[in-house]
């Protein structure tokens, strides 16, 4: 129990995905323009991210690790850990295109608030981090569920927080010297909110 | 200037993938802490992109429109496997310093874009070549980085020591100093006014999106609030 506590605030806080292992940098600075758009990404970022990391354990311990059934049956004694970035890619982005057909047709009201945003996250580089992630730290299934929520409500703090920044630098905009206005700026600013991560390192 | 030799150019400094157009911005400040980590992202990001600008051109007419995406995906998946591999049993050190970032070539967006926007429509050869020059550029930028962050920071370039202990600034190798040195150097580009994404000066190339990481999202993001309005 403490084990899966120590993952949970390791990966959302101390090492944020974002601010410290920078994985998933093009949301990041992307979407965090609008408040009400973070938010919405970084709920469906929850979603996949969870999902993903629950399904690729699942298709690891089955299929490609090296004590699975399918490669006793065929006699594999190395496993097929080679296959796993080419394996995990394609389960994520069919993933995420069921996810999307499956609310569309199933939950209206969920697809109506985070749908659009479904596509834009294949392209995140978190979520591939974290299949593989699991594989190389050998989590069991509960710990990479808790892992993935971890490395993914890690992901919308930080976006949120960018966010809410961001409208105030947006609305005073004019007081920022002019080599500093745009993305500039909004680096500093994350630069500021790692040091302020580094914070958050005395809690494990 | 022969059609070879122009794509090299191209790469490294009309649209240097980092400086100007700036592309794949996770590794440009994963893993910038030292200069030998940045040519070791950058020169192996260069093979795959050589590899499967070349295999994809190749391929252009034989995939299905349908299959287009998932080819490609197969293709530089299999090309970093081999890669990660390689790296693993030649330059261990290598592989333990860049870590979880070799499997991410996949997803770096320099490589599907330069197949999107590049290898779809050109010759094997000249695609080739494009991805050598798109590569080197980026290897270039992420070498110069990984410079400025190891000298300022562990005061040593590629692990020469030039400034004294006292005056070691070490928040530049550590998370917080990537974004910074960034933020500067977008800030200069700006004051100089040097063509590059983020002050929309940029050559826009028809990459995926319009091409930059920084504008990619917030180009997707505007069209699905659109969406989300209407």
């Amino acid at each position: 129990m403490l084990n899966l506590l120590t993952i949970a605030i390791k990966y959302s806080l101390v090492s944020n995905v974002v601010l410290s292992q920078f994985l998933g940098i093009c949301p990041f600075l992307g979407v965090s323009r609008k408040t009400d758009s973070s938010k919405g990404m970084g709920a469906a970022v929850i979603f996949v991210i969870v999902l993903a990391s629950m399904i690729t354990h699942v298709i690891y311990v089955a299929f490609m690790a090296a004590s699975s059934p399918l490669c006793k049956a065929l006699g594999l004694r190395d496993g097929l850990d080679f296959l796993n970035t080419i394996v995990f890619i394609l389960v994520i982005a069919a993933l995420v295109q069921f996810v999307e057909m499956f609310l569309k047709k199933y939950v209206p009201n969920l697809y109506e608030s985070l749908g659009v945003y479904l596509p834009l996250i294949t392209t995140n580089c978190a979520v591939l981090g974290v299949a593989l992630n699991n594989v190389s730290y050998g989590y069991n299934f509960i710990e990479c569920l808790v892992y993935g929520l971890g490395i993914s409500v890690g992901f919308a703090i930080a976006l949120i927080l960018m966010s809410t920044i961001r409208e105030d630098i947006i609305a005073d905009n004019d007081k920022i010297p002019h080599s500093f206005q745009g993305s500039p700026i909004v680096l500093v600013t994350a630069s500021l909110m790692a040091i302020a991560f580094f914070g958050f390192s005395g809690l494990i | 200037m022969n059609k070879y030799m122009e794509r090299i150019y191209n790469g490294i400094i009309k649209e240097n993938p980092t400086f100007i157009i700036m592309l794949g911005m996770c590794p440009t400040l994963a893993t910038t802490t030292s200069a030998i980590n940045g040519l070791g992202m950058g020169l192996s990001t260069t093979a795959v992109l050589m590899c499967s600008n070349l295999v994809i051109s190749a391929l252009r007419k034989t995939i299905p429109e349908r299959m287009r995406l998932p080819g490609e995906i197969v293709v530089v998946a299999s090309f970093v496997t081999i890669v990660q591999l390689l790296i693993q049993a030649y330059v261990p050190a290598l592989y333990s310093a860049l870590g979880i970032y070799i499997p991410l070539i996949v997803v770096n967006c320099i490589i599907l874009g330069r197949a999107e926007a590049y290898a779809l429509f050109n010759e094997p050869d000249v695609s080739f070549f494009d991805g050598l020059g798109m590569g080197l550029g980026f290897s270039l930028a992420l070498t110069l980085i990984g410079a400025v962050r190891e000298l300022l920071g562990a005061g040593s370039v590629f692990g020469i020591p030039l400034i004294p202990e006292e005056y070691h600034i070490s928040i530049f190798v550590l998370a917080p100093g990537a974004f910074l040195v960034l933020a500067m150097l977008t800030a200069v580009q700006n004051k100089l006014k040097l063509p590059s994404a983020t002050n929309g000066d940029a050559p826009k190339p028809e990459f995926v999106c319009s091409g930059n990481c920084l504008g990619c999202f917030s180009d997707c993001a505007e069209k699905a609030d659109e969406r989300k309005e209407a």
